[in-house]
């Protein structure tokens, strides 16, 4: 409580402009810079980025760390425990387990992001088409429909056994595996793209953008494209692993990338054999370096959807 | 009914196309099964099994005979066994796969739909945190590396279990865990957010403002919502399941379907490879429109007519 | 005999990423048996969140009820195990909400959503339940309950789907009705069915209702009291009367004066209320409406008027109502009774 007698004096109209009409007192931040933040709060993000990169370190460095190459065989000292020379051991072959795990690390990482890339641009092509053509007219709508037909079927075809059948006929090798991974892979990304553009084109902004008569090629780049990238980024972060995986996968049951040549997926097949045997460092690094590798992808991707959800309420 | 037919008509131009494409790509090798075996058979021997196997004839007349076959279910016969053909190596190994990935499914299904709606109710507390991290991991580790590491600690460290192959209803404890831990750890994660999506729905708070206790609003008003998403998600992994199987079957030795397949593509044996991609497509067309038209029946707001999307 | 509803002093506020938010700061106010009150103000006044407070519905988590009771029938809700509350809700108490189309479960039929509560509280079976909730739909002006009964949610409009929330809402004959904006999201014309439904079934049964609106139209019709909120505190309550035609805090001529006058036919320039309400983040220390008055003086932004008292049963929280205050035509214009 203020004192009486100054009290009497506060009784005469305050100043104009004293008072703002419209205070925002919260410190306001961008949606970009609010985004960042999200993701550097999220501390699984943040542990997923960096295993990330400590990953990617070793696959660009870990090889040349040591005096072996991945292919270097040595029956003498074959089945060795890992020590102070063979920092992962040896397999059954003397082949350095360090060597050769970063190798693979290479491997299934070029995989990985190649075919990502790839599903990347066919995904967004026909997505795109797709969506942007949908509710334009006839002939619009009529390759909207076409090309989500034949999505659909594609869709609907087992997409693990199409690629098992492609590799059963093609040539080995890692090029061939992106490219099997690639031929179904891009149809969830073109399904995503799609829905995403159909449902941003309802939104008020992108309609009064054409009649206001920007160009088409304006409205996708300046409207949809940025609205779509935070979907497109996370989707990347998923379809990544994915492919990581399916690569693994198709390694262990014996279509992946041939001997010399390791992956983790084939590592782990050769391991098979002895791990009951008691050589556990057969399995455990490359197991190991996949599930850290899946771990990573899928909590940076958790954190970044979070992130860039703008309706997501603060908290 | 005319959606039902409808999508039987897209589930037969679907197998078509698949068995058509399955057909063409397995012809596309050069050379035949028996090429390899050209310098320890004599010329005779290898035409009168190309003849058996129908390799003589012009690939049209082949196709056209397979599509024959494959209407009245003749998968026709394996070359690798020369007294099995598909059709017995499917009847084989079917219920063996059939019961492994039943037994995954119920358990990932009830696990992944408890672990997901308890870490939603504690959200962002030790226990959604706990959950979610089984979650990852079960994400993350891959079955052919959670199967030895099983193997090596329930079977052989602690001897509770078989260590493999397949008998009693203890072989199957291991291999179906293994199964279902990815299949759980996607189930549990989509059920939790899908949950939270709900629980913040006007309508649990009319629910709430009934009187009807945490547990009541829960049980009645939240977990069929919740699942509605979760059940669309179901056909990928069905086919999750499937492939799984694959390296399940053959970490584990069990004589099932998976195995069966895996072995046919090491020892490049087409008609089973064919015959039985053809099997499994069939049937994951079938799960997946099972698993659309039990979608539609928890949704009251999707008629049976109309499309969903 | 005492009041119904009594809510006294009573503080609400939320955790947010940059601090508190609070959202009631200090409301009192009672209902009594049979009364309607309204509760008037804009959006993210604190109207909802107090509503919410008296049936426990805010979050467990984030939201803090500081200070302040809510009595009922002289029971301490605040104090309420929630095993009592449970009892509470839904057959002494219970609650319209602001969207028809968001508060029904969409796949559950709206026949089970009545009965829930029925069988839940009144202790009846099915069948019992089901002849009640079909009583129920009747008395909401539902045509054919009974095929009604077992549709979902979605096969009805946005004004059926209000009508199917009151009957849940007096399905166990309730002794109070909060009404969360029943009306705001329905069309105009089905707006005044809906109303006309409430004041009905009010009519005929004595609930005291708290309805909560920003329409003084909405307001003019139904209830007996009136508060007015801004930014969390009750500025002005008193009777329809007092609040309508002798209005004395400037939010409240504001109020009056944003609205259209059907009645002298002739047009009027709306006047429209400039700026917007303060950022509860971290709220003035005077005034919270000094930023947006006309009138307002040096020590609006210094001190929180107290509430002055116009008359028996009339207060306002404004410094004009002070002796020492310079006259305000509007005052004068809208009734200054005392000079």
């Amino acid at each position: 409580m203020l004192e009486k007698a100054s009290h009497d004096s506060l009784f005469r109209p305050l100043e104009k402009g004293r008072l703002k009409k419209e205070e925002i007192r919260r410190p306001s931040v961008s949606q970009a810079k609010e985004s960042f933040r999200r993701v550097l709060k999220n501390k699984l993000a943040v542990t997923g980025a960096v295993i990330l990169l400590f990953i990617l370190f070793f696959a660009i460095f870990g090889p040349k760390m040591v005096p072996y190459s991945y292919s270097d065989q040595s029956l003498a000292s074959g089945n060795l425990a890992p020590d102070g020379k063979h920092w992962f051991g040896t397999d059954d072959l003397g082949r350095d387990m360090w060597a050769r795990t970063w190798y693979g690390a290479r491997i299934s990482l070029t995989i990985g992001v190649a075919a990502a890339l790839i599903d990347l641009v066919i995904g967004l092509l026909v997505g795109g088409i797709s969506g942007y053509m949908a509710g334009r007219g006839k002939l619009g709508d009529r390759i909207d429909n076409g090309l989500m037909r034949i999505v659909e079927i594609l869709y609907s075809i087992p997409y693990l056994l199409v690629v098992i059948l492609l590799l059963v006929v093609m040539k080995p090798g890692l090029w061939t595996i992106v490219i099997a991974l690639s031929i179904t892979g891009w149809v969830s990304m073109a399904r995503v793209v799609r829905g995403q553009i159909l449902q941003i084109k309802q939104q008020e902004f992108v309609a009064a953008a054409q009649k206001l008569g920007t160009p088409h090629g304006t409205i996708i780049l300046k409207h949809l494209f940025p609205n779509m990238l935070g979907i497109i980024i996370v989707n990347l972060t998923f379809t990544i692993p994915n492919a990581i995986f399916a690569e693994a996968f198709l390694s262990f049951i014996g279509l992946g990338v041939q001997a010399p040549i390791a992956s983790w997926g084939t590592m782990a097949n050769d391991a098979l054999g002895v791990i009951l045997s008691g050589q556990w460092w057969r399995l455990f690094f490359p197991g190991f370096l996949i599930s850290l590798t899946m771990f990573a992808f899928n909590v940076f991707g958790d954190g970044l959807q979070d992130a860039l959800d703008p309706h997501q309420v603060k908290d | 009914m005319k959606f039902i037919l409808k999508r039987l008509l897209t589930m037969l131009l679907t197998i078509w196309v698949i068995t058509t494409l399955t057909f063409v790509i397995m012809h596309t090798i050069p050379g035949d099964p028996f090429s390899s075996d050209s310098d320890v058979l004599p010329e005779e021997v290898l035409n009168n099994m190309r003849a058996k196997f129908n390799l003589d004839k012009p690939l049209p007349v082949q196709y056209v005979l397979y599509l024959k076959n494959l209407a009245s279910f003749d998968l026709g016969p394996s070359i690798e066994s020369e007294t099995r053909s598909v059709n017995t190596l499917i009847a084989e190994g079917l219920p063996v796969s059939a019961l492994l990935g039943f037994q995954a499914l119920v358990i990932a299904i009830v696990s992944g739909l408890l672990l997901g709606i308890i870490a939603s109710l504690f959200h962002n507390r030790t226990i959604d945190y706990a959950a979610m991290t089984i979650a990852i991991l079960g994400i993350s580790v891959p079955s052919f590396i959670l199967a030895p590491l099983l193997i090596k600690f329930f079977a052989v460290q602690w001897g509770m279990l078989p260590v493999a192959s397949w008998g009693t209803w203890k072989h199957t404890i291991l291999p179906s865990v293994a199964l279902a831990a990815g299949p759980l750890a996607i189930i549990a994660r989509f059920t939790r957010s899908s949950m939270l999506e709900v629980l913040k729905q006007n309508y649990m708070k009319t629910a709430d403002a009934k009187g009807l206790g945490a547990a009541g609003i829960v049980i009645k008003h939240g977990i069929r919502n919740a699942i509605i998403p979760v059940v669309s998600f179901m056909g990928p992994l069905v086919a999750h399941l499937l492939t799984g199987t694959f390296v399940i079957e053959k970490i584990f030795a069990i004589p099932g379907l998976g195995k069966y397949f895996v072995d046919s593509i090491f020892n490049r044996d087409y008609p089973v490879i064919l015959g039985t991609t053809i099997f499994f497509s069939v049937i994951l067309i079938v799960t997946l429109f099972l698993i659309d038209l039990s979608y539609r029946l928890i949704d009251p707001r999707i008629k049976l007519s109309s499309r969903g999307d | 005999m005492a009041q119904l509803l009594e809510v006294e002093q009573l503080k609400v506020s939320f955790r947010s990423h940059g601090g508190e938010v609070q959202a009631v700061r200090g409301v009192s106010f009672d209902i009594g048996h049979g009364e309607v009150l309204a509760v008037v103000g804009e959006s993210g006044c604190g109207k909802s969140v107090t509503a919410q407070a008296i049936m426990k519905l805010l979050p467990k988590r984030g939201c803090n009820i500081k200070e302040g009771s809510i009595h009922f029938e002289g029971k301490d809700l605040l104090k309420m195990s929630g095993k009592e509350m449970k009892q509470l809700k839904g057959s002494q108490i219970s609650m319209v909400f602001q969207d028809p189309m968001t508060s029904l479960n969409p796949t559950m039929k709206i026949g089970t959503q009545i009965s829930e509560g029925i069988i839940k509280h009144k202790g009846l079976d099915k069948t019992q339940a089901k002849a009640k909730a079909l009583e129920l739909l009747k008395l909401a002006g539902i045509p054919n309950p009974e095929s009604r009964y077992n549709q979902y949610p979605h096969e009805l409009s946005g004004g059926m789907r209000q009508r199917v929330l009151i009957a849940i809402a007096l399905a166990c004959d309730p002794k109070l009705l909060i009404a969360d904006e029943p009306t705001t999201a329905l069309d105009v014309t089905i707006q005044a069915q809906i109303l006309d439904l409430m004041k009905d079934l009010q009519h005929k049964f004595g609930t005291s209702i708290m309805l909560i609106t920003h329409d003084l139209g909405v307001v003019a019709e139904m209830a007996q009291k009136v508060i007015v909120m801004y930014a969390g505190i009750v500025v002005e309550s008193g009777t329809v009367a007092d609040i309508l035609e002798r209005p004395k805090h400037p939010y409240t001529i504001g109020l009056l004066n944003s609205l259209p006058n059907y009645e002298d036919g002739e047009k009027e320039r709306l006047i429209p209320i400039e700026g917007t309400p303060p950022d509860l983040y971290d709220p003035p220390t005077g005034c919270p409406f000094a930023a947006r008055c006309e009138y307002a003086m040096e020590i609006c932004v210094e001190e929180l008027p107290k509430a002055f008292t116009v008359n028996d049963g009339h207060y306002s929280r404004c410094w004009l109502n002070d002796p020492r205050a310079p006259q305000v035509a509007e005052f004068a214009a809208a009734g200054r009774d005392e000079s």
